[in-house]
């Protein structure tokens, strides 16, 4: 499948925004620990602005941006109607979760609700974005256990590095224990991916030009002879995006390095006295490798997805 | 409402496709272009339609453009063995359409009378998300409208009081010279095309997805005849082969051919 920045953009930032909001939110609820009320709101600000750059991404792929609002319309049925309702329904709560840091209240009870539908709706939408994909049988690499999983571990986990990094610059303080979340997080999102890498490898579609021709049989191959035209038609643009196994070797590695190991080992020198450099500068390098390497991961979550359809213009398998 | 329709008739239009019978002229892909670029899809746009931008080492992206219909050619089988397979592609209009269901919108719907699955294109926001759904590449987005389009199997043509009755059928059956292509209701077991798909074991695309297409593709016939039974050579080897080992011909016009050619 062709990757379209927009759409890796979108996943990855609110993926990382409602992750954030999330676990902070929860943090809130559960009580972890005492929430400067300023690093309260400026994180669940930041995050939410984040999310709103995701999800105004999302609309620029569109061939009627200004028709975006119909999308709220179909919830029973589509997965995309689904994520944009609980996309807009999660500002009602986390913007009254981002307030309620400056305006005391003492219904805490009243917090409390609003700290549950914050989590709620916050994965919720993220769930949804991964069904999307997940739901596709059309695309074997989508349509499997994992990718649900995997987005909602990645936001939790970008989410919690960018709460971290806050937290040394707002409150010039440390809680370890978000820091060791962020190692279980990291390790179990490297740990699904190479499961997940595993699994698309050994495993074959249903789906093969016999079947999509009808004309195979078991001592009957069939293949492409000619296209029906002489250039690329609309699904071989969108869906023929087709990338070297050399390639996606190296760019897996990468994924690996930079969204789980390297990120792992930063936040971890953070939680060291005897580090050299501030926990802040540690911090932000962390962002800026576990986000490359969400990015990269997103990327070839599409360039390593092949659709049936391509066994009509040629694919030998998908 | 991108949910499916409830209350589906029985009734479910769709074409009948005889691979024995094409012969992979692409008249069908034509006159669909041809009426559908003046009629409810209208119209199918078309880029770089003279091919303009070839570089200096003769790279050119090509004209390419919206099309409802597209022949493909398969070879089946390897070898002598081999055979030709003209393969025309269209929607499907499927039973269980993933492509309506996804749509956030409601702009992609199946038809409750008819099974027709079709767009609007006021509603369509043009998110291509259905055009990953649907596993038979039916769907093709136009750039310049924003919106997605495919077949419509010819709904402003078949219902058509301003047409003759005999003329009321989608353009690709109507232009078909070979007539390899059937129009008719699939979901009543009496009608003409269940008949045809019945007889000649007509069969469903990538059953195994489970999208239940209404469309029937009909298997090329076996050949009646082995060309061995009947004296011919195996291949095209063993004809040239056998060429060599022939006498001269005795008539002398032919020698006197042979001399001239073979100076």
């Amino acid at each position: 499948m062709h990757p379209a920045l927009s759409v890796i953009i979108f996943t990855s930032l609110s993926g990382a925004g409602y992750g954030s909001l999330a676990i902070l939110a929860a943090v809130k609820y559960f009580d972890f620990f005492t929430l400067n009320p300023l690093y309260g709101f400026f994180s669940s600000a930041i995050s939410l602005l984040i999310v709103t750059v995701g999800l105004i991404s999302s609309t620029t792929h569109l061939g009627h941006p200004r028709r975006a609002w119909r999308a709220l319309s179909q919830w029973r049925s589509s997965w995309l109607s689904r994520e944009g309702v609980f996309a807009v329904l999660s500002y009602l709560p986390a913007g009254v979760f981002c307030v309620s840091f400056l305006i005391p209240t003492p219904f805490n009870s009243i917090i409390d609700i609003i700290c549950l539908l914050t989590i709620a709706f916050s994965l919720a939408t993220v769930f949804c974005t991964a069904k999307i994909y997940a739901s596709l049988k059309t695309i074997r690499q989508w349509n499997h256990l994992l990718v649900v999983p995997v987005y909602l571990i990645i936001g939790l986990f970008d989410g919690a590095i960018f709460l971290v990094v806050l937290l040394t610059i707002i409150d010039g303080l440390q809680f370890f224990q978000l820091n060791y979340f962020i190692i279980f997080l990291g390790a179990v999102a490297g740990l699904a991916k190479i499961l997940y890498w595993w699994s698309i490898d050994s495993t074959q579609s249903q789906s093969s030009t016999s079947t999509a021709t009808g004309l195979g049989s078991s001592n009957k191959s069939v293949s492409m002879l000619d296209a029906p035209t002489t250039s690329e038609t609309f699904i071989m643009r969108e869906m023929g995006f087709a990338i070297a196994r050399k390639h996606s070797r190296r760019l897996r590695l990468i994924t690996i390095l930079t969204l789980s190991i390297i990120p792992i080992i930063i936040i971890f020198l953070m939680t060291q006295p005897i580090a050299l450099v501030s926990p802040l500068v540690l911090g932000i390098i962390a962002i800026v490798f576990s986000y490359f390497g969400t990015i990269i991961e997103r990327w070839l979550f599409f360039a390593e997805a092949k659709h049936v359809a391509m066994l009509y213009y040629g694919a030998s398998k998908v | 409402m991108t949910s499916l329709p409830t209350n589906q008739t029985n009734k479910k239009l769709g074409l009948v496709i005889d691979l024995d019978i094409c012969v992979g002229c692409h008249a069908c892909a034509v006159n669909c272009k041809e009426w559908n670029a003046g009629g409810h899809s209208a119209p199918m746009t078309d880029w770089n339609t003279y091919s303009g931008t070839e570089t200096k080492n003769g790279e050119d992206s090509g004209a390419w453009g919206v099309w409802f219909n597209r022949v493909h050619t398969f070879e089946v089988g390897k070898g002598q063995e081999s055979k030709t397979v003209y393969f025309p592609r269209s929607c499907l209009h499927c039973d269980e359409p993933a492509c309506v269901t996804v749509c956030p919108t409601g702009a992609s719907y199946k038809r409750e009378e008819d099974g027709i699955v079709l767009v609007n294109p006021d509603t369509c926001i043009g998110c291509k998300l259905c055009s990953w759904a649907c596993p038979y590449g039916a769907r093709e987005y136009d750039e310049t409208d924003g919106v997605m389009k495919k077949c419509t199997l010819c709904i402003d043509k078949i219902y058509n009081e301003n047409l003759d009755e005999i003329d009321r059928i989608p353009a690709c059956v109507a232009t078909c010279p070979a007539g390899a292509r059937s129009f008719g209701d699939l979901g009543d077991p009496n009608s003409d095309v269940s008949r045809l798909v019945e007889d000649r074991g007509g069969y469903d695309l990538m059953p195994e997805l489970d999208y239940r297409p209404v469309n029937k593709y009909l298997p090329p016939r076996e050949p009646q005849i082995n060309v061995l039974d009947d004296g011919q050579p195996l291949s095209l080897v063993s004809m040239a082969d056998n060429a060599n080992q022939t006498e001269p011909s005795n008539n002398s016009i032919l020698k006197w051919v042979d001399t001239i050619l073979s100076r």
